[in-house]
C-alpha cells in the first residue's frame, strides 16, 4: 500500500527541497508484536542520490512521510553497529549500504532474522551480548594493570602480535553475522560466530592468560562446533572480521594442533 | 546432555570418516578385483566373509561409519530443537541406534565368517 | 547456554534455496553435506538389512539383489555413488579448513573487506568435488545400464 500522507506532512513536503530527478520504491516489514501478530510490509517512494543510504532513505521516510517507523541507528558510518536489517534479503548495515549500489527499483528492508523483532526494523540484542560476555572479551591475567608500588603501568604488546588479531578487535557487534548463520536459524542456545570470533582475539592476544578458561565455555554442546564453516557469517561482515576464519583458528586450540 | 566432551566427540568424527575412507577404498577395490556382479554372487561373497581378514575389515568398517553416521544425526538433531528432555532424547537414541545397527551388522557378520548360513 | 525464544528463522533457514543466491557456494555445500549425510546414513542402514540376507541362503541374496537390477533402482544406486563421492571430497575439503588451513592469515582488514576465508581455494574445490560426484555418478549409470 501507498502511505497516505497527513496534511502537514504534504506541506512540509511541498517545501522540501528536492535536487533528485531519481526515485526507488522502499517496502518496509512492519510490526509489533508487543501489540499484535500482525505483520505487514509498508511501501513508500523516496527520492535518491548517488549518494543515498538505505538509511537516508529510511529517514527520509520518517521524516516526511511515516514518522512511525520503527528503525535504530546512530553513528551513520558502520561504527555503532545499531542500523543491522535485512536488505533486498541479505543482512547489512543501512548505513553502510548505497541505494545505488544495489541495482534495483524496490528495496525491501526487513528486520534481520534470528534475532526477536522489537518493534518493524528494530531487533533486540540481549542474547548476543549475554554470549558475548559469555566469552570473556577482555584481558585475562592474575596480575593488574594498577601496581600497588609505580601506581599505574601498561600491559605492553607488540605491533607483530597486535597483527594476529586486529582484524577481530574490529567486531562493531551489528549482529549481521549472525543473522546470516544457518545453526543460528534453529539452535536457539548456540552461542554464534560474533561471540566466538570474539573468543578467539582475545584467545589471540599474547597478554591474555584466559585460553582455558574461554575454551571450556565454547567446548560444549552448543558452542563452537555447531559452526560447520558455511560461511555465511563473513559474507555478511561489514568490518572484515571474518569470523568464520576466527572461528575456524579457534578450533586448533581444541583439536590440539595450536597452543 | 553430555556423554564426553564435545571436543573428544568431533575428534572421533573427524577420526571416523578418515578410518572409513580408507578402509572404503580397500572395500571397493576388492569389488573391482573382480566383475562387479560376479563378486557378489553368493559364493564369493560367502568366501569373502570366510576369510578372517576380510570379515574384520568389514566388522571395523561397520562400527566406524555407524559411530560416525549417528554422531552425525545427533549433531543435526541438536541443531534443530533444543531443550533438556529433547536434547538426552536425542543423545540416548543416537547411541542406541548406533549399537543396534553395530549389533545387527556383526551378527550377519560372524554368522557368516563362522559358516553359520 | 540459555535458550532464547523467539524470533528464529527455522527449516527455511536451511532449505530456502535462496540462501545459497545471497550466501554463495560455500552455503550450498553446507546444505549438501547435511543432506548426504543423511541419505548415506539411511542408505547405509538399508544396505546393513540388505547384506543380512546371506544368512537366509542362495535363493534370498539372489533376491535381495535384485531389488537394485531395475531403472530404478540403479538410479537409486547412481544417488548414493554421487552422494559418497560428495560428502567425502567435502568433507576433506571441511577437515582441511576446520584444522585452520587454507583460510588466509589474519590481517589488518581493509575496505571493501574481503573475507579471506571465504576464498577460490575453497570455492575450488567445491566446484571440483561436485564435479566429480556428477562424474562418479555418470560412470556408475554406464557400467549399470550397460
Ligand atoms: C568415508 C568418507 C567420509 C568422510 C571423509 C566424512 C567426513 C565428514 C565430516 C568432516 C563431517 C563433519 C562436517 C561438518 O563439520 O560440518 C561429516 C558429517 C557427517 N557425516 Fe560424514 N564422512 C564420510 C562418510 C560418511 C558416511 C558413510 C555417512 C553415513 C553413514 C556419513 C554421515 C555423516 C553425517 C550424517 C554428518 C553430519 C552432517 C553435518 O553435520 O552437516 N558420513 N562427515
Ligand atoms: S563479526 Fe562482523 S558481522 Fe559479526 S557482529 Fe562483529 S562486525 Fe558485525
Ligand atoms: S548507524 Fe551506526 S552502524 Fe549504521
Amino acid at each position: 500500500m501507498m502511505a497516505t500522507l497527513h496534511p502537514k506532512l504534504s506541506e512540509e513536503r511541498s517545501q522540501t527541497v528536492v535536487s533528485s530527478t531519481k526515485s526507488v520504491k522502499l517496502k518496509i516489514k512492519r510490526s509489533n508484536p508487543n501489540v499484535n501478530s500482525e505483520e505487514r510490509f509498508d511501501d513508500y517512494v523516496v527520492p535518491i542520490e548517488k549518494w543515498t543510504t538505505v538509511l537516508d532513505a529510511l529517514l527520509d521516510v520518517k521524516s516526511h512521510l511515516d514518522h512511525s517507523v520503527g528503525i535504530r541507528y546512530s553513528c551513520r558510518q558502520a561504527s555503532c553497529g545499531s542500523c543491522g536489517m535485512k536488505i533486498n534479503g541479505k543482512p547489512a548495515l543501512a548505513c553502510f549500504t548505497k541505494i545505488s549500489e544495489l541495482d534495483s527499483d524496490t528495496i525491501t528492508v526487513e528486520p534481520m532474522d534470528n534475532f526477536p523483532v522489537v518493534r518493524d526494523l528494530a531487533v533486540g540484542f540481549e542474547r548476543m551480548i549475554n554470549n558475548h560476555k559469555k566469552v570473556m572479551p577482555y584481558v585475562i591475567r592474575d596480575d593488574s594493570e594498577i601496581d600497588p608500588e609505580s601506581g599505574m603501568r601498561e600491559f605492553l604488546q607488540s605491533p607483530e602480535n597486535v597483527e594476529k588479531y586486529i582484524q577481530f578487535s574490529s567486531c562493531i557487534k551489528c549482529g549481521l553475522c549472525n543473522s546470516a548463520c544457518p545453526t543460528m536459524a534453529m539452535d536457539t542456545t548456540f552461542v554464534g560466530p560474533q561471540a566466538l570470533a570474539q573468543a578467539y582475539r582475545y584467545i589471540a592476544d599474547d597478554r591474555d592468560k584466559g585460553k582455558n578458561k574461554r575454551l571450556k565455555v565454547i567446548d560444549e554442546s552448543h558452542g563452537i562446533w555447531r559452526c560447520h564453516f558455511a560461511g555465511s557469517c563473513s559474507q555478511v561482515c561489514p568490518k572484515g572480521v571474518d569470523p568464520a576464519m576466527g572461528i575456524q583458528l579457534l578450533r586448533g586450540y581444541l583439536l590440539g594442533i595450536r597452543d | 546432555m553430555m556423554v564426553l566432551r564435545e571436543s573428544i566427540i568431533m575428534k572421533i568424527h573427524y577420526g571416523t570418516a578418515i578410518g572409513a575412507l580408507s578402509l572404503t577404498v580397500v572395500h571397493i577395490l576388492m569389488r573391482l578385483t573382480q566383475d562387479f556382479h560376479e563378486s557378489l554372487a553368493y559364493e564369493n561373497v560367502i568366501a569373502n566373509y570366510e576369510s578372517v581378514g576380510y570379515a574384520l575389515l568389514l566388522e571395523l568398517l561397520l562400527i566406524l561409519i555407524s559411530v560416525h553416521g549417528f554422531n552425525g544425526l545427533r549433531v543435526i538433531l541438536l541443531e534443530m530443537n533444543q531443550g533438556p528432555t529433547y536434547e538426552k532424547a536425542v543423545t540416548i537414541g543416537c547411541l542406541a541406534a548406533m549399537a543396534g545397527l553395530i549389533a545387527y551388522g556383526s551378527r550377519t557378520i560372524i554368522m557368516t565368517s563362522m559358516g553359520m548360513v | 547456554m540459555e535458550r532464547e525464544t523467539g524470533a528464529r528463522e527455522g527449516l527455511k533457514g536451511w532449505l530456502n534455496p535462496g540462501k545459497i543466491g545471497k550466501f554463495g557456494i560455500e552455503r550450498l555445500a553446507w546444505l549438501l553435506m547435511r543432506l548426504t549425510g543423511l541419505g548415506l546414513l539411511a542408505y547405509f542402514i538399508g544396505h546393513i538389512w540388505e547384506t543380512s540376507h546371506i544368512l537366509d541362503g542362495k535363493a534370498v541374496w539372489d533376491k535381495s539383489l535384485e531389488m537394485t537390477q531395475t531403472t530404478e533402482g540403479h538410479l537409486f544406486l547412481a544417488l548414493v555413488i554421487g552422494m559418497c563421492v560428495f560428502h567425502t571430497g567435502n568433507g576433506i575439503r571441511l577437515m582441511i579448513a576446520q584444522m585452520g588451513y587454507g583460510i588466509g592469515k589474519a590481517e589488518r582488514p581493509d575496505y571493501p573487506y574481503k573475507p579471506q576465508s571465504i576464498n577460490m581455494k575453497g570455492k575450488a574445490c567445491i566446484y571440483a568435488t561436485l564435479g566429480m560426484a556428477a562424474l562418479a555418478m555418470w560412470y556408475g549409470m554406464a557400467v549399470m545400464f550397460a
